[in-house]
């Protein structure tokens, strides 16, 4: 005890990291670790957000030759009523010079219907329809070229439109998601 | 001390960094090997430590909140809603902050009340105690604003009747309600200004803690003897001896915090509050959040509207009077024998007006609530003046490191 | 001076304290009840989750919405995908506009909340006599004993005293504040008939509904004390490595 008075205080400061003391010290880091995921976690969607994942559409009044579009998860979905021209020059293009192969075939369930995603993959914009070199969509943004069947032809875009997952629920109304 | 040279400091990035910012000199400084502190220090001081993590942990999961929380009377309810129901984690973040000022409020209190014991506001700390008083106002101005945000019964009529507080104001009053709620009730404009202000006012907070630590480290901490140290055989580095200590109240208010938490969420809350605002129907009985209570105790105590109004804020504004309204030599009321007691009976006094505000104005609990409000301030006002005059003292120790050789072995040996 | 202040303060509490048991005396506590989500480990009983959600949805869901709960949020209650699915389609939720311009109603789906019985405030209170029944999502945190109040209110109704003057088309119950109910005793023996087997007395309906309306109103309720019991275990844990290294560092002073 006596040590106490004559020491002064903080040279008896632990120079040595003694087991029990880096243990604790692991161990809150841990705990902290653990902590911090409902902090990260809270901002991935929300339960009501995946659950909204789905929306039909109604092809009845769509003519030859017109488009819709819709919103789906926030953003703008194409529904496309191609016209026989359009169908049968995205079918020639199979075998053109493309970017991103993909057979037309591959890209739509009933030819006359070309359903897809209508987000640039360049960097998001939303491409306008009936424009461009290829008579499909044109984005605006940084002029990337998309052909009949959202396939890009030219342009800084390095990815054809996506297809999002659909199915026809009859021959007039398909289901997105 | 010996720690510049060796270890941490060492590091070749740390002496980078330290050479063009001093952050970690700064820090040793503030909270680390350089900051000395007596040695005495039991575990009634944990709670400034402990104070800090609660504004953090409130700063952090508000921040997180506000992702997700829509401020607009039509909306306010159900996204606090969605928060509970969809948002992942989402139930835990909002129990978190809700439990959290629960929390923050209990260990401020003990903070207060241990400033009281051991006269932690008096010279030369005077100032570290109005800043500390600053704190508290702030804090009582946050969560009543954050009490408002989820729109449920409770907040909109305690935001209403506390608004209301302010019509007592003779002239003025109407007008300055009136632009308190930016309409003629408490309505969306009053909803939107509390949240903006809920938003800022723990920023605020942030900087006077920062002032209250630098008014701490002018002087350092007080101590349970309430001498002041003589020299280096009285302190020790705050580090490693005093954040190991935190550390170890910190795993024990986590747990208690936890309790609440997990467990017993809705406990400190009102079932209102789970009713969406009306502003039609009044709840048969308001009561605000738990920790408003003693003060809430004090207006009502007062039969004159404007009288209980003052009355409510000289309960907090007479805290700034204390350094002159104690004129006790000694600080610690270990040395105290008589002040000691009244202490207790304050605390008592407290605990019973925290009681009475919990229920409704009539018969004994009006009671209760008056003579505790009389002692409160009487306490204050009288006895503290009165009692440093007459007191005999205790007669101190000559130091600090003599008491502590002085103690009996048991209660060293739970200090060492 | 002292004593008697403190004595005075001491004299006014008990008395204080006894207060309000005087005060509630007229408005009957409800009693405790036994609950499978209570303590620390409590969990749902799906089984009786389920057949509260058909009491609730047969009886209750005729005047009270519970318009914070989603068919998918079904699943939590046991049942499958497909159930909550198929269930969601039985009822008819609005929608629109349309291309027309025209709101319509479609099947339910999953994602849809419970559809309210009345398309607002003011069509609820012109159908039942000028009271508003309350959205039921929260029902059970919203009342002081929760689940335990809202059996005991449901189980409640009694003929008025002698002496006692109900107010034109109210019922009286013993735990309703007050007395004077709006709600007919909504419960009557065998009024369900429980998929599985269950004999559907008014006491059997009111305990299932009553947990059901818990869960609705904290859906959350198992994953917060099955997340409670791992964060104590841990915090327990850490605090004893603290006080240890707390310990071993204070040694040194000495």
């Amino acid at each position: 005890m006596a040590g106490t008075a004559t020491q002064p205080a903080g040279t008896t400061e632990p120079t040595r990291r003694d087991f029990i003391v880096v243990a604790a010290g692991a161990f809150a880091a841990v705990g902290a670790a653990a902590a911090v995921w409902p902090f990260i976690h809270q901002m991935n969607p929300s339960a009501d957000v995946l659950a909204l994942s789905s929306t039909e559409v109604d092809l009845s009044q769509i003519a030859a030759g017109q488009s819709v579009t819709i919103l789906w998860r926030g953003k703008p979905v194409f529904v496309r009523h191609r016209t026989a021209a359009e169908i049968a020059q995205a079918e020639k293009d199979d075998t053109a010079a493309l970017p991103d192969p993909a057979k037309d075939a591959d890209r739509v369930k009933k030819p006359e219907w070309l359903v897809m995603m209508g987000v640039c993959t360049h960097l998001g914009c939303v491409p306008l329809g009936q424009q461009g070199d290829f008579g499909g969509w044109f984005c605006p943004c940084h002029g990337s070229h998309y052909d009949t069947s959202g396939r890009i032809r030219k342009g800084p875009a390095p990815a054809n439109l996506p297809i999002p997952e659909y199915a026809f629920l009859n021959d007039t109304r398909i289901r997105i998601g | 001390m010996a720690n510049n040279s060796s270890g941490f400091m060492a590091n070749p990035l740390v002496k980078w960094i330290e050479y063009r910012l001093p952050v970690f000199s700064t820090l040793d400084h503030m909270v680390g090997s350089q900051y000395p502190t007596p040695k005495n220090l039991n575990y009634w001081w944990n709670f400034g430590s402990l104070a800090g993590l609660c504004l953090v942990i409130q700063i952090i999961t508000g921040i997180v909140l506000v992702m997700h929380y829509t401020p607009h009377t039509t909306m306010a309810f159900d996204s606090v809603e969605h928060i509970m129901r969809d948002v992942n984690y989402g139930w835990l973040l909002r129990y978190m902050h809700a439990n959290g000022a629960s929390m923050f409020f209990i260990v401020v209190y003990i903070h207060i009340f241990r400033g009281l014991y051991f006269g932690s506001y008096k010279a030369p700390r005077e100032i570290l105690w109005f800043l500390g008083l600053i704190i508290f106002l702030l804090m009582m101005a946050t969560a009543f604003m954050g009490y408002v945000l989820p729109w449920g019964q409770m907040s909109f009529w305690g935001a209403t009747v506390i608004t209301n507080l302010f019509s007592a104001i003779p002239v003025v009053g109407e007008p300055i309600v009136t632009w308190l709620w930016g309409g003629f009730a408490v309505d969306n404009p009053t909803l939107n200004r509390f949240f903006s202000l809920h938003y800022l006012l723990p920023f605020v907070i942030v900087g006077i803690v920062i002032l209250h630590i630098l008014a701490l480290h002018q002087h350092g901490s007080n101590n349970p003897l309430g001498i002041d140290t003589k020299g280096p055989q009285d302190r020790i580095p705050f580090h490693p001896y005093y954040t190991i200590k935190d550390a170890v109240g910190v795993g024990a208010f986590l747990i208690l915090f936890s309790f609440f938490l997990f467990y017993a969420p809705n406990f400190l809350g009102h079932p209102d509050n789970y009713i969406p605002a009306n502003p039609l129907v009044t709840p048969a009985h308001i009561v605000p959040e738990w920790y408003f209570l003693p003060f809430y105790a004090i207006l009502r105590s007062v039969p004159d509207k404007l009288g209980g109004v003052l009355l409510m804020f000289g309960a907090i504004l007479i805290l700034f009077l204390l350094p002159w309204l104690d004129t006790s030599k000694v600080r610690s009321a270990k040395f105290r024998p008589i002040y000691k007691q009244l202490f207790w009976v304050f605390a008592l006094a407290c605990v019973g007006l925290t009681y009475a505000g919990g229920l409704p104005p009539e018969g004994m609990a009006l009671v209760i609530g008056r003579v505790c409000t009389v002692y409160y301030f009487a306490h204050f006002l009288i006895l503290m003046p009165l009692v440093g005059w007459f007191e005999k003292p205790l007669k101190l120790p000559a130091s600090i490191s003599e008491a502590v050789l002085k103690t009996e072995p048991g209660a060293a040996g739970s200090k060492a | 001076m002292k004593t008697t202040m403190m004595r005075t303060i001491l004299a006014a509490m008990a008395i204080g304290f006894a207060a309000p048991a005087l005060a509630a005396g007229d408005t009957a506590t409800p009693p405790a009840q036994k609950w499978s989500f209570n303590g620390p480990f409590g969990t749902y009983d799906r089984a009786e989750l389920q057949r509260g959600y058909q009491v609730y949805k047969e009886v209750c869901a005729a005047c009270h919405a519970m318009k914070y709960v989603a068919f998918r949020n079904l699943r939590d209650v046991g049942f499958s995908e497909a159930e909550v699915k198929a269930l969601a389609a039985t009822f008819e939720v609005n929608d629109g506009p349309n291309d027309q311009g025209e709101m319509f109603k479609r099947p339910g789906l999953p994602s849809d909340k419970f559809p309210s019985p009345f398309p607002n405030e003011k069509a609820a209170r012109a159908s039942n006599g000028g009271a508003y029944p309350l959205d039921l999502s929260l029902i059970a945190k919203a009342r002081a004993h929760g689940p335990d109040y809202i059996r005991a209110l449901l189980t409640g109704y009694k003929d008025a005293p002698a002496g006692f003057t109900l107010g034109e088309g109210l019922n009286y119950n013993e735990y309703f504040a007050g007395h004077q109910i709006a709600m007919p005793q909504p419960l009557n023996a065998d009024q369900v008939t429980y998929a599985d087997g269950t004999k559907a007395s008014v006491e059997q309906m009111a305990h299932d509904v009553s947990s059901f309306l818990m869960w609705a109103a904290e859906p959350k309720l198992e994953d917060r004390k099955r997340m409670g019991f791992k964060v104590m275990i841990f915090l327990v844990v850490l605090t004893g490595l603290f006080f240890a290294a707390k310990k071993r560092i204070w040694a040194k002073l000495h």
